[in-house]
């Protein structure tokens, strides 16, 4: 299967079964898509017949000469003896162990205070409530998380935990005490726990900052970009704007973090399309590391994105992307998470097949200690997993996310971004048709764009 | 070749050969919290 589109003035083909990614030239473009409707899949390199070639020429000879055509064809041939082009997806054959595979849990979201202090209007979480009560989670439900991680981690060295709300700093002792306990476990039990956290930044001050840059590998700071539309849906419960209280503290925080990472993040809505006005704006405010992504909410809420959102999301992608180039190349630049994507070294097929790990290595923890598949599952009875406490009880759900693949759902296995994605995320796909083996058609749009945009990108920075 | 500029070579089919492992980053527990975006993470297998 091939995926060919033409971006910023690059012509690129994907050869989705075998990862390779090509720039080529017009002449190439026509050939390739000529040469993938004649010879199809193939498993393993094939000589390119005289039939074959003399159809390749027919094709093409209104638009090239014919010595043009020859070398395409060689080409062709050359791409083909190593199996860049034309492969066959041969991974489904690799499922079946897949499904047999043996789960570790390897990373656990803790729901760490189920309270906020700001009302954001998209929140999946209800203003930190998750459809529940108000909670703070206790040390000792904590510990036992972070016991239950260890239990049933295997073989698996890293962990990672990330302090998750809510906002997290509500309950900041907790997490402090937490991280200790963690760190009492790591050598004993021949582990590496890697912490995060993810904040609206209220409560930060010194001695937070100074913890994190010691702990925490990764700190996620929520902010969706300029003044005006970050305090639009971010207000604080008295319904003032956060972005005066927040912005001068991520700038402090970020700046602070050393070799150690930071995302600043936002989300975008149907209300702020022009989002890539927002990313620059980090990276205006000198943040090197950031993320944009788009909102997910009830179709019925004025800020949800809908279809006919998508073209004017593209541009916007596009218009994000000409900048990211240009700022790289005048030795400015910055990344965005959408955007990183490593062509060489870039996860494993199994990886791929096993997606985000929702509901077997990756699980949220409630305040009071129960499991969900994932934070977005968090609170929908249907998806309670059991608790830290008792571990595990319905292996049956368990199960549906373990084989839920690309190959077990349907709109994937014709799709070239299925070893991209692997499958999407199952919080969207339950919330908009109730199954996690479905797909969220809008957000798969939106991945697509962002591949493209990603690929285009190496493909500028390397010529 | 003339008209291809090839970004990187079959690393889906050799990744299959040493692949597994399991010790890479959950994605989630990256930046996006709402999105599944496993492409972008990196291998962590020593031995790749």
């Amino acid at each position: 299967m091939l995926h060919q589109y033409k971006n910023n003035g690059y012509n690129i083909v994907l050869d989705v079964n075998s990862g390779s990614v090509h720039v080529v030239d017009e002449l190439m473009y026509d050939a390739m898509a000529v040469g993938e409707k004649l010879i199809g899949e193939i498993e393993a390199p094939i000589k390119l017949d005289d039939e074959t070639k003399a159809k390749i020429k027919d094709a093409l000879i209104d638009k090239y000469s014919e010595k043009e055509i020859d070398e395409a064809v060689a080409d062709i041939q050359e791409l083909i003896d190593v199996e860049e082009l034309y492969t066959r997806d041969t991974y489904e054959l690799y499922i079946n162990d897949f499904k047999e595979r043996e789960t570790v849990v390897k990373a656990l979201c803790l729901h760490i205070a189920h309270d906020c202090n700001l009302a954001c209007k998209y929140c999946f979480a209800e203003e930190g409530e998750y459809h529940g009560r108000r909670a703070l989670m206790s040390y000792d439900v904590g510990k036992r998380a972070l016991d239950f991680l260890v239990a049933n981690s295997g073989n698996r060295k890293n962990l990672e935990v990330d302090f998750f709300g809510g906002e997290p700093l509500m309950n900041w002792q907790v997490v402090k005490d937490l991280v200790k306990y963690g760190r009492s476990l790591e050598e004993p039990n021949n582990k590496k726990f890697r912490f995060t956290i993810t904040t609206n930044g209220m409560l930060l001050n010194d001695e937070i900052m100074d913890f994190c840059n010691k702990e925490m590998s990764n700190v996620v700071l929520s902010l969706d970009g300029r003044k005006e539309v970050n305090d639009a849906m971010r207000p604080t419960r008295g319904g003032k704007g956060s972005y005066d209280t927040i912005v001068p503290k991520f700038v402090k925080f970020a700046k602070s973090r050393g070799t150690k990472d930071y995302y600043i993040r936002g989300t975008f809505t149907r209300n702020n399309l022009e989002f890539s006005k927002d990313v620059i704006h980090f990276a205006d405010l000198g943040f090197k590391q950031t993320s944009m992504e788009p909102v997910v909410g009830e179709e019925s809420e004025t800020y949800a994105i809908k279809a006919e959102d998508i073209p004017k999301i593209m541009e916007e992608y596009d218009k994000l992307a000409v900048e990211y180039i240009k700022r790289k190349k005048e030795g400015r630049g910055f990344n965005f998470f959408h955007f990183n994507i490593d062509l060489t070294q870039g996860p494993c097929v199994a990886k791929r097949l096993s997606g985000c790990g929702s509901g077997t290595e990756y699980l949220a923890v409630t305040p009071w200690g129960d499991l969900y598949p994932c934070h977005q599952f968090v609170g929908k009875d249907e998806f309670l997993l059991g608790n830290v406490f008792d571990g595990l009880k319905r292996k049956d759900i368990s199960n549906e996310f373990k084989l839920c693949n690309v190959y077990a759902k349907p709109k994937c296995k014709d799709c070239y971004a299925r070893f991209y994605c692997s499958g999407g995320c199952a919080a969207n796909s339950y919330s908009f048709h109730g199954s996690i083996t479905d797909t969220y058609d809008i957000g798969c749009e939106l991945q697509k764009k962002r591949i493209e945009c990603a690929i285009m990108i190496k493909a500028a920075l390397a010529g | 070749m003339k008209h291809v500029v090839t970004l990187n070579e079959k690393t889906l089919k050799e990744s299959l050969k040493r692949g597994g492992c399991g010790e890479c980053q959950t994605s989630c527990q990256s930046a996006c919290k709402t999105s599944c975006t496993v492409g972008n993470q990196g291998c962590e297998n020593p031995n790749r």
